[in-house]
């Protein structure tokens, strides 16, 4: 059951010395020369002020960049091989957007629908999620059409809603979310008749995402999808901004006497993500890759696991080189 | 309690290597650790990953059969960065494996069937094991025939087992080389898999036919079982995406719904049909 509060700015300043206290990090969007990126902070204002998204995605804490899954050294007629272990600490990823938290739950398919993923799963079990909604959208965003809204609860444990007063609604959603209001519950406040809804941005859907899963088989051989990537580069920039792009290459790093395994990420934009060492690569065209991200999101994956795997943060579109611009070629699909 | 890390491969110390064709060589590994060897399990039809210590992991299957217990086998061509490195190892060497992974064929719904199996190159080596492991358990089985084709008589792989079965009565064995690549003193049959296929003409009632091969090989010779009136459902093959992590997840073997390494790679032609030609 959600418990409904309120914090003032001050108090959540001292919630954030509270967390420091308890040995928590915390992690929120901080802002250097234009970019935003997940940083250490300590204070409230530290975070970037205002920002809309990060430039990159929320992903990297749980899915990092580079990890390593085992190392070994080799000796004539011998190895030793070493299981790695995560280096982690418990951590608090503070204000982020509605539609980064709910990629959480993409990711958790993918690592653990099948075999589970000990690395992704060390990382989320150390992880808390304050959600911070959103009072403005832009252009590439599109989270409504894909079962998210900007005050969405879905990925956060506890999410923050910006009031007029200067206070922030507090929606505590989760067992960790009571572990961090728990910490200092005198900061909280109860909150009466605060009409959430008010205070959101406004985002009509774009699309109908069940009706593009359901027409998308019957696109397969349209010339949609070469027309659309008619200015793809092939540069991968969308998958790695991406908050539920989870494809990966697993590559070695050695020398003759010792090793390391890496997880790296990697996009099915990639011409080499599929090429056989014969030289044959089912997916050799441009064309074929664009498809196979939007059928991968929008039906393969739903067709899996119930949902899309994008929270139409927009992050491709605004990351794109080409301005390829994802709600709108999803749209067209719609309507093809 | 920390869960297992999927990734990490066992040691295994290669016990015997053969040479097969150019380039191509079988390596026989056993476990190095006894507790690892007496819990492993797998199934005719999955594959593995196999790490060159040094340069990396590559995919392919498991070319030995369940029911001989104690070792697996593998045969693979030097081609890429690993299989070049993996090509260089001695008997004694210790590479690393993962797996099983992937699904199986189907043996008990074969029981008391007719079995083709037409393999083309260095695809015999997924039916292999197959092929040991029905001859392994014959009384299950009907007539069982192998058509097998490469390019010339040195690409053959698995030259004395061919001999092997050649001698069985109990297995009806059909050897072919592409035009050109017979020797003098060549006594099998010259001509493409799809030709031969065509020529022997097996009857498909109640027959299973098993293909594996080049693209072109599997191009042709489709067309030509259903013709000989198999039936989508009655005719498998065994895929070969290029594979990562083995568990679904990386993303690379994702052929429309199915992720080669879980759903796969053993696929009936009918189940082939409802997947976009990605592989």
């Amino acid at each position: 059951m959600t418990t409904i509060l309120k914090i003032s700015a001050e108090s959540l300043e001292a919630l954030f010395a509270a967390l420091g206290d308890s040995g928590r990090r915390i992690l929120g969007p901080t802002e250097t020369d234009g970019r935003v990126d997940l940083g250490e902070v300590q204070t409230p204002a530290q975070v970037a002020d205002a920002h809309l998204q990060l430039t990159l995605s929320a992903k990297e804490a749980v899915f990092p960049r580079v990890e390593r899954l085992l190392s070994y050294k080799t000796m004539p007629g011998k190895v030793e091989l070493n299981d790695a272990e995560p280096d982690i600490q418990p951590t608090v990823l503070f204000g982020l957007r509605p539609c980064e938290a709910s990629g959480f739950g993409s990711l958790d398919s993918v690592f653990n629908w099948d075999s589970r993923d000990k690395f992704f799963n060390a990382r989320v079990e150390q992880m808390t999620v304050v959600g911070l909604s959103c009072t403005q959208a832009d252009d590439a965003c599109f989270c409504t059409s894909v079962g998210g809204g900007p005050g969405s609860t879905k990925g956060s444990d506890l999410l923050l809603t910006p009031l007029a007063d200067g206070h922030y609604l507090v929606e505590i959603l989760t067992a960790k979310g009571e572990e961090i209001q728990a910490l200092a519950p005198h900061l909280f406040q109860p909150a009466v008749n605060e009409d959430k809804e008010a205070l959101l941005a406004k985002l009509e859907p774009h699309f109908d995402r069940e009706a593009l899963t359901a027409k998308l088989p019957g696109l397969f051989t349209s010339e949609l999808w070469a027309e659309q990537s008619l200015r793809c580069v092939g540069c991968g920039a969308c998958a790695f901004v991406c908050p539920t792009c989870a494809c990966f290459d697993i590559q070695e790093e050695a020398d003759t006497k010792e090793g390391q395994r890496l997880r790296c990420w990697d996009s099915c934009g990639l011409r080499q993500f599929t090429l056989h060492a014969s030289g044959h690569n089912p997916r050799s065209a441009q064309a074929e890759r664009w498809r196979q991200r939007i059928y991968h999101k929008f039906s393969y994956f739903p067709q899996r696991f119930g949902e899309a795997m994008c929270v139409g943060c927009g992050k491709c579109t605004r990351a794109c080189p080409v301005d390829m611009n994802l709600k709108e070629h999803l749209t067209q699909a719609c309507g093809t | 309690m920390a869960e297992r890390n999927i990734y990490l491969p066992y040691l295994m110390r290669i016990a015997k290597i053969t040479d097969e064709a150019p380039a191509v060589k079988t390596f026989r590994l056993e476990f190095i650790n006894p507790e690892e060897a007496a819990n492993f399990e797998f199934h005719t039809g999955q594959f593995g990953m196999y790490t060159a210590f040094g340069e990396g992991e590559s995919t392919f299957c498991i070319a030995s059969s369940p029911t001989r217990k104690g070792y697996i086998e593998c045969t693979f061509r030097a081609v890429g960065r690993v299989t070049s490195a993996l090509a260089t190892k001695e008997e004694g060497d210790v590479i690393g494996f993962r797996g099983p992974c992937g699904n199986l064929f189907p043996l008990e719904q074969w029981r008391g069937r007719n079995l083709l199996f037409i393999a083309g190159g260095i695809a015999l080596p997924p039916l292999r094991s197959v092929i040991w492991n029905c001859l392994d358990q014959r009384d299950w089985f009907e007539k069982i025939t192998v058509v097998y084709g490469a390019r010339s008589v040195a690409d053959l792989v698995y030259k004395h087992e061919l001999q092997d079965w050649e001698a069985r009565p109990d297995i009806d064995l059909v050897v072919t080389v592409d035009p050109g690549g017979e020797t003098a003193d060549w006594k099998g049959k010259v001509g493409f898999v799809p030709h031969v296929v065509e020529q022997l003409a097996p009857p498909s009632e109640n027959t299973v036919a098993i293909v594996c091969g080049p693209p072109v090989m599997i191009r042709f010779t489709l067309p030509l079982l259903e013709k000989l009136g198999f039936t989508p459902d009655s005719v498998y093959t065994t895929l070969e995406n290029r594979m990562k992590c083995g568990h679904g997840k990386c993303g690379r073997c994702n052929t429309g719904t199915s992720f080669i390494c879980k759903d796969g790679p053993v696929y009936t032609l009918a189940q082939l049909r409802e997947l976009p030609a990605e592989y």
